[in-house]
């Protein structure tokens, strides 16, 4: 053993040079590792400025959990944060593996390109811009999409698409999709380039068409990509990402549109009630791991399976 | 191919073309329209009606937004301040990082790794890390916008799996030649992964530049600490009346005899322009790049 130790630090002296290049991951440890301490707090009734060290706070147990899941706002939290995690990994999805087909089939490289370029820019920009331009867009004062609607006859009175909790999820998740679809689609737009043109040619030979084509080589080439993808997403179900809704919800919309990160910065922040606070974390962290962990076992699976 | 089938293709063609366009046009009429109102006379977008085309143009929205309101250039340099420090300061790191856990011999390399990637994971939620920071003494200062994000596990995979394509032998040679590891780093792998650095370049300033919630978390008792996002968020509240310290929205300013006012509208669609620019003429140039480092840290990450 202790040779093993000597050894072990010899050559840790030797490369002392990388451990010096190792450096930044201070910062991990500064940022993300340090304030772990601060899960503690779910089991106390933590309060700030009263010149209480950690442990000379008063400790309660599981009280605070107990508080949260006795809660309906809890629920309600939970139920919002599900359902539209579900409607944009179905919405996103479909569009963004559709847009990634249609940007493959341009035969004409200046537009195929052009397209590309014009599609990534909603990605680049803050959610508070798109926010401001979503709410424009769907006024119900002026907004285009109210206007198109009227125009068209399908509706008689303005629609404020932005102010009914009953289509909130759907707004999100049409945001996404007008957000991210164009970047998301980077990901299969390289699958599909590693296609062999073999396939393609012998296609041809067989008459297939261009949509016969997509559906009988495209689709099924870049399949292994589709399911991991599909998979992986599964593990973000809980994470709807907060500055998104947050942005977008109004006053009307505060029923459908409150998830549980939303419910945690207002219940934490704006009443002090940090105790609540960090437990509620401790239950999102909980789930969020759990699901990324079956989703990857479920991936795992998979793949010793041959499913990909 | 039959003639049918020609012609099926050339429909194909055309519909698809149609589609994309309709795409394009969606994507970017949001844009276009906060450009044509924010370049129409102020009072005149009262009455509404302007899609396309300023109907009473004039630049003076972005005048008296520059010029006259104390608010907005300075969260705008605030802003850029910020872009620039939190990329110079987060890409050296993230480089020497990703080095580190390329080099299979490093004794380290294992936990190191464990330690990048869990912290993609395992987050202390909110409160734990709001109360954190505030007794590192994060409030109220600068550094909330730099140190914190410095080393994101995302990007040292990306950048790791980018130099993990890098042939080894060039590092055991140098190695030979008797080159310090930070010369190796420096002068042998640095020229190289110049892709990969403009990539995570572009990653960080862009989430620096968009950030406002740290801003309304730690600083927003610190008025000269406020970023343009933040106004512009503001903005969004204020719209909706949910809010009670929006800026001054009317930025009223008499030159001369003339009294020109900037409604809410006007700063809305101005501020969105404002901070949509400095993106526009970033992310197209480096496209090449992101698509490339995107790619692979999607495989390998």
């Amino acid at each position: 053993m202790r040779t093993n130790a000597s050894k072990w630090l010899k050559t840790l002296y030797a490369q002392r040079q990388l451990v010096v290049l190792s450096l930044p991951v201070l910062f991990l440890l500064v940022f993300n590792y340090y304030p772990l301490w601060g899960w503690l707090i779910a089991f106390q009734d933590y309060k700030i400025g009263k010149n209480l060290t950690l442990f000379q706070q008063k400790w309660v147990g599981l009280d605070n959990f107990i508080s949260i899941f006795t809660d309906s706002r809890f629920y309600s939290a939970l139920v919002n944060t599900m359902g539209m995690g579900l409607l944009k990994i179905i919405f996103s999805y479909l569009f963004t593996l559709t847009l990634a087909v249609l940007i493959n089939e341009i035969r004409l490289l200046r537009f195929k390109k052009a397209v590309q370029t014009i599609s990534y820019l909603p990605h680049f920009v803050s959610w508070v811009v798109a926010a401001n331009l979503l709410f424009v867009v769907f006024s119900p004062d002026n907004g285009i999409i109210n206007l198109i609607l009227m125009r068209l006859g399908i509706i008689d009175q303005t629609i404020p698409f932005m102010g009914m909790p009953s289509i909130f999820w759907l707004v999100v998740a049409f945001s996404e999709v007008w957000k991210s679809s164009g970047y998301g689609a980077i990901i299969y737009l390289s699958a599909m380039t590693a296609i062999d043109p073999v396939l393609y040619e012998s296609a041809d030979i067989d008459g297939a068409g261009r949509v016969r084509k997509i559906f009988s080589v495209t689709l099924p080439s870049i399949m292994p990509t589709v399911k991991i993808l599909l998979v992986l997403t599964i593990g973000r179900l809980l994470s709807v990402g907060f500055e998104q809704v947050y942005l977008l919800r109004t006053a009307m919309t505060m029923s459908t549109g409150t998830t549980l990160e939303i419910y945690i910065y207002e219940f934490a922040l704006r009443y002090a009630q940090y105790s609540k606070g960090a437990a509620l974390s401790i239950f999102n962290s909980a789930i969020s791991l759990a699901l990324i962990f079956i989703s990857h076992m479920t991936l795992k699976y998979f793949d010793q399976e041959g499913v990909f | 191919m039959t003639l049918s089938a020609k012609r099926a293709d050339a429909i194909f063609d055309v519909i698809n073309t149609v589609t994309l366009l309709f795409v394009c046009i969606c994507t970017l009429y949001p844009f276009m329209n906060a450009v044509a109102v924010s370049l129409n006379d102020s009072t005149d977008s009262i009455r509404g009606g302007i899609y396309l085309l300023p109907r009473a143009p004039t630049i003076k929205n972005y005048i008296y937004i520059l010029r006259d309101t104390p608010t907005i250039p300075h969260a705008s340099f605030v802003s850029a301040a910020r872009a620039l420090a939190g990329t110079a300061v987060s890409v050296p790191l993230t480089l020497m990082l990703a080095y580190v856990l390329t080099r299979r011999d490093f004794i380290l390399r294992g936990v190191i790794t464990k330690l990048v990637v869990v912290t993609m994971y395992v987050s202390g939620g909110l409160v734990p890390i709001f109360l954190s920071y505030r007794i590192l003494g994060l409030m109220n200062s600068f550094w909330v916008y730099v140190l914190p994000g410095a080393i994101s596990a995302f990007n040292v995979l990306v950048m790791r799996s980018y130099l993990a394509g890098i042939p080894y032998d060039l590092v055991e040679s140098a190695k030979l030649d008797g080159a310090s590891e930070y010369r190796i780093l420096f002068t042998v792998m640095l020229p190289l992964a110049m892709p990969v650095i403009a990539t995570i370049g572009l990653f960080v300033s862009v989430t620096q530049w968009n950030q406002w919630f740290d801003t309304m978390l730690y600083n927003s008792g610190a008025k000269n600490l406020s970023t343009l996002q933040y106004e512009l968020k503001k903005v969004l509240d204020s719209s909706q009346g949910m809010t009670s310290d929006a800026i001054a929205v009317e930025a009223a300013a008499s030159t001369g005899q003339e009294v020109y006012r900037v409604t809410s509208i006007s700063l809305r669609a101005a501020m969105t322009i404002i901070s949509t620019v400095p993106i526009v003429c970033v992310y197209p140039f480096l496209q090449k790049y992101f698509v490339k480092g995107l790619t692979l840290g999607a495989v390998k990450g």
